[in-house]
Order: C-alpha cells, then structure tokens, then sequence
C-alpha cells in the first residue's frame, strides 16, 4: 500500500494537532493554569500518527504518562483533553484522571498511564480478548526505550509471543529514560534486538518519518490482524523538551540537539508534502490556521466548563 | 443441596460462572490439564477447552495484565495466582491499574475480573507460601475482597465475584480446601457485602472471617460449656464491609473479639476495631480485643506454625478475659 495525499494530509494534520496542542500545555503549565505533571510528544508525533493511521476504533492502544500524542492519534477529542489537563469536570475524566491518565473506550483507548510499562501486558489482555472474540482486530502498546527495560516487557512479549497474540509493541526510542541516557540504561544500541528473545520479528525504523513510520506499522499491524503474531518496532526518536515540563535537560548537549532538531518530523513532512505534489505553501497555512482555531477552541471549552464538586470525588470508586 | 469440599464448591462457582456466560474465561499457571497447583481447576479444561482454559507461562506480571486487559475490553476474567504470596509480583498491575482505572478515567472502564489466590498457614510452606495480606488489598479504593470459610460461601462468593463489574480478590485458604458442608445446587450467589452469622449468642460477638471461622466457632462451643454464649459473625466479604452486620451484632452483645490470621500489625482486625470504637463506642461492656498472628513472617517448623496460627485456645481465653 502506497501513502496516498488524502492519508499523508490527514496524518500531518494530526501531528500538527499533536504539536500545537502541546505548544499550549507549554503555555497553560508555565502560566498556572494546568496543574500536576505535564510530559510532552514534541518531537515524537510522527510515530504516534503514523502506527494510529493503521488502525480503527475497533482497535486498542496502550498508552504512556507522554500520552497526548497517542490520544489525539486515535481519534482523542481536543476540547475533553484540554478540559482534563485543566482538571475541570467536562474533562474525559470528570478531573479525576488528568494528563496521565486519559482514556476513550468508544475509541479503543485503554488509557494513558502513569506507570512506566504498565501499558503492555494491558494490551495483552486486550489482544487475548480480540481473538476470544474471533474478530481481527488488534492491540498496540505504547512504549519507551525506558519501559523496555521493565519486566513488563519482557513478560508481555513472551506471553503475546508464546500466545501469538495479535499485538504490535512500539517502542518510542527517544534516547532518554528520563536524564539517563540510552548507553546507561541498557546494553544493546536497538531495542529491537530484543524481539529475538521472543522469537517474534523486531524492526528499527526512523521515527521521525511518518511515511515509514507507516509502513513498518502496516506491516506489524497486517501480520497481527492475520493471526501471524506480534511484532516488535523501535521507532527512534527525540523528545525535544524535558522529561516534564521543568525539567531544564541539561543532561542533553548541545550538538545533539542541533543534529535532531534538523530532524523534527513536522517540516520533514512538510517539505514532503511539497515534494510530493500534495500540497502547496499555501494549503499547508491553510491546514495549521484550522488546526490554530481547533486549538482555541478547546482551551475556551476548558476554561468555560465547571470545577468538579465534593460529590465527584466520592464516586466512581466502584462500577455498579 | 450438595455435601462436598469447599474446593469442589469453589469450582462449581467457576464452571457455573462459565457455563452461564461465555465471556467468563479461567487463566493461569498450571490451571489447564494438570488441574491446578491444588486440584482446583481439576477437569475444567476438559470441560471448557483450551480457549477458556489457559495455562500461562509462570509470570505474575503478564497474568495480571492478561486479566486487567482482557477485562477493560468487557471480557470476564478469572485468574490464578498461585500463592496470595506471589502477589507482590503483579501488584502493580492490580491495585495501580485494574483498581484504578474506573475512578481515573471517569467512570467509563470497568473491570469486571476475579484474581483467585490460595493464602494462608498450616501446610508448613513457610514465610513465601503462608501468608493471609488480606489487608493490603482491602488497603485500595477501586479493589473488592472476599475471604470464604465455608463450602457454600466459597460457592456463592465465586459466581458473586465473577458477576461484580469490579476487580475482586478471591482469597481461597488452603487449609479449607478439604472442609466438606452443604451447598446450594446450579446458579446461586452470596451478595458481595453481606456478613453471616454462622453461630447466635448474646455475651460476645466474634467477628471473623476466612479459616478462623472454623477455629470462632469451635472456641464458641468451649465457651458455652462455660456458660458464655458467643455470636460468631462471618464477615465473608472484606471490602465492602458490612459495617451494619458488626455493629448490630455488638449492640446485642456489648463485647467484640476480631478473630484474623494476618498478622497483627495492619491487619485488617485494626479496621473493624477501629469501626466500633467509631461508630459503637456507647455498645460496649468491654473493651475491643484482637486475637491475630504475631508480627512475624510465617515459620517453616510446624511446632512454630502452629504456635503462629491462632488457636481456638488464645480466642477462648482472649473472650474470657472480658468477664
């Protein structure tokens, strides 16, 4: 299957939401007005984009605490997400999840996650069920090179591996387990050297490349849906901001951002578009002021919606 | 009604929870064809196949995830985890994940799944295959848990748990597997929530639950020889507690003696003692007293085991004590 100009528009405009809708949580935390923790995609939305472009609502993701990307991917709504990151009660989560912990069923989101690893043996239960239920469809988890160091991992990828679970494991490389470089948190250079320890395949692609990003998603996703099993993919990258929002990084130097600032997947796509004849100057402009007023349009849903109330937070402890 | 073991009750609750729902599936280590560490599962597999009974590889962490997942998507999950001890090992993906994820995503989630796990002393397993943690998992908002002590509750409880759209512990003692008693036949639950009085008296309530029923209500026949008529409440169900069961029991009697197997410190005895000097201070003739483990790991030496276990003894002489 060839990228065509419907899907590639389709998916810069969703990693333009991505990028813009960040750029404000950068704005809203630093001005107050979006409490607790806050871990941006910025620099990493190619891949979530790219691997959600395979998939429908029938699908299932995990995802991670650096979740809104994977969120607004699968189709998340902006104006629930910013209310949520406002803590306010017309959030997804009434106010009661915040940033970390957003979730859309009726999507096939199984959840952001505060817990590093978490995710995964989560979309293996999720990929167990899909085939219970004899359908063909999929789970995907969300991860770092971080959490691939968890048992976690490890213990998800041989059970989905033993089961032939249809699951794809997406590994967001982005160099960094919070300050810790990749070279001091594990001993190999692809953390898809590990798949053969499942015996399941296991790819490294650029992840700052949304066409192949794609591509080996299709591929993953096309090989779990036929009942082949799961497929590992590491998918390299670079989180441009800290680990939270004021975390300074100074654990990063100076050439290596250069090198992947140059690298930042949206004017990559952007020139792309251009290249490839799908779009102009002029429509690219056109897409972003849309995407602008999307943006507004949720920050103004937030600060319009209400505070939660005392009787919010004693309920939903338990499902009737 | 049917005389058989709490295993084979414990089981019926499972095949009836399978054969009336084909979303309820059974996982874990060695449940399939081998039956069960215990015999538990035993014939299941047989019964319901490969796709419905699911031998995992030995890994607590993808057990729990299997069943938190499976569940989020509207399966019904029963799960094994081979020892209550082992539980450290997916706690994570018990009370950060499954308990939580109704509350922090706003009511939307439901995780309907039972996590079964065998607890208990008395088979000289030592400190990593003894122990009651009853409390650990009362501890967290979003997790139900039951602690059955007789065949009929183990029954009951299983097809209520299974049914509840909530996370629930299933603590099965394994010194109980070989009680026999009278259970309901075909598809019968105990409402999760709901204590029983297995034995009535009017000078002490005996507030209890899992494998120390058995030990309350023999110290209660010690002391009605006595001449002291002693209320043996089964709790049944931890979390929710069935406040309203213990505090009318003790405003009939004026004495409360909590009866558990965990160790004293943090048990969930704490609780309940605290629920009645809350809520039921004006009740009592006397004071509160706990009769618990000590607070020590379980010890392998059964003369040791069973000076940890509480005895029928330490419960006659704690009661007689508040006379």
């Amino acid at each position: 299957m060839k990228v065509n100009s419907e899907r590639l528009l389709g998916m810069y405009r969703n990693m333009l939401r991505i990028r813009l809708f960040e750029n404000k949580a950068i704005e809203l935390f630093a001005s107050q007005k979006v409490p607790g923790f806050v871990h941006l995609y910025i620099g990493e939305e190619a891949i979530a984009v790219g691997v959600c472009a395979c998939l429908t609502d029938r699908d299932y993701i995990t995802s991670t605490h650096r979740g809104h990307g994977h969120l607004i991917a699968k189709g998340g709504r902006l104006d629930l997400m910013m209310a949520e990151l406002y803590g306010r009660a017309s959030g997804y989560c009434h106010g009661k999840g915040g940033s970390m912990h957003i979730a859309d069923s009726d999507l096939g989101i199984l959840g952001a996650n505060g817990i590093v690893g978490a995710g995964m043996p989560i979309a293996g239960g999720a990929a167990f069920a899909c085939r219970y239920r004899g359908t063909d469809s999929v789970a995907v988890a969300f991860f770092g090179d971080g959490a691939s160091n968890r048992g976690t991992f490890h213990e998800a990828l041989n059970l989905a591996s033993t089961f032939k679970l249809p699951a794809v494991f997406v590994c967001e490389n982005n160099l960094y387990g919070i300050s810790n470089r990749q070279s001091h948190h594990m001993n190999v250079n692809d953390v898809s050297d590990r798949a053969r320890a499942y015996g399941i395949p296991g790819v490294t692609v650029d992840g700052n490349d949304v066409v192949a990003v794609w591509e080996a998603a299709s591929e993953a996703v096309d090989r779990a849906r036929r009942g082949d099993g799961p497929t590992l993919l590491e998918y390299k990258t670079w989180r441009q901001r800290g680990h939270f929002e004021g975390d300074p990084a100074t654990y990063k130097d100076a050439a290596e951002q250069k090198a992947w600032l140059a690298r930042d997947p949206l004017p990559r796509l952007e020139t792309q578009l251009q290249e490839f004849g799908f779009a102009d100057a002029a429509a690219i402009a056109a897409i972003r002021a849309e995407v602008e007023a999307e943006i507004e349009a949720a920050v103004r849903f937030a600060e319009a919606s209400p505070q939660p109330t005392a009787r919010d937070l004693l309920i939903d402890v338990f499902a009737a | 009604m049917t005389q058989m073991t709490y295993m084979e009750a414990l089981r019926d609750g499972m095949r009836q929870a399978m054969k009336s729902d084909p979303n309820v599936f059974l996982a874990g280590e060695d449940v399939g064809a081998f039956g069960g560490c215990f015999g538990q599962t035993k014939g299941l597999y047989e019964e319901f196949g490969p796709k419905r009974v699911v031998d995992t590889p030995i890994s607590e962490t993808a057990i729990m995830g299997l069943a938190t997942g499976a569940a989020a998507v509207g399966l019904r999950p029963i799960v094994e985890i081979m020892f209550v001890d082992f539980m450290g090992v997916c706690m994570d993906e018990l009370f950060n994940n499954a308990a939580k994820m109704h509350y922090m995503f706003g009511g939307k989630t439901a995780v309907p799944l039972v996590v079964r796990a065998p607890c208990g002393a008395g088979f000289s397993a030592a400190a990593q295959h003894s122990q009651s943690l009853d409390a650990w998992f009362a501890h967290v908002p979003g997790i139900k848990v039951v602690a059955p002590g007789t065949p009929a509750d183990a029954k009951g409880l299983m097809l209520a748990a299974v049914r509840d759209n909530n996370p629930v512990v299933y603590l099965e003692h394994k010194c109980l597997f070989g009680m026999t008693g009278e259970v309901p036949d075909g598809d019968w639950e105990v409402p999760l929530g709901k204590a029983e009085i297995k034995r009535h008296g009017r000078d002490v309530t005996i507030v209890t639950w899992s494998a120390m029923l058995g030990k309350s209500l023999e110290a209660a026949e010690i002391l009605a020889a006595d001449g002291i008529e002693a209320e043996v409440l089964d709790i049944r169900t931890i979390t929710p507690l069935d406040t309203e069961a213990i505090l009318e029991s003790v405003g009939r009697t004026g004495r409360a003696v909590i009866v558990h197997e965990e160790v004293r410190t943090g048990g969930f005895g704490g609780e309940i003692a605290a629920l009645i000097a809350e809520r039921g201070f004006d009740l009592l003739d006397a004071p509160i007293r706990r009769v618990t483990a000590p607070d020590t790991p379980v010890p392998f030496s059964p003369v040791l085991e069973a000076l940890f276990i509480p005895q029928a003894a330490d419960i006659v002489r704690t009661v007689k004590e508040l006379f």
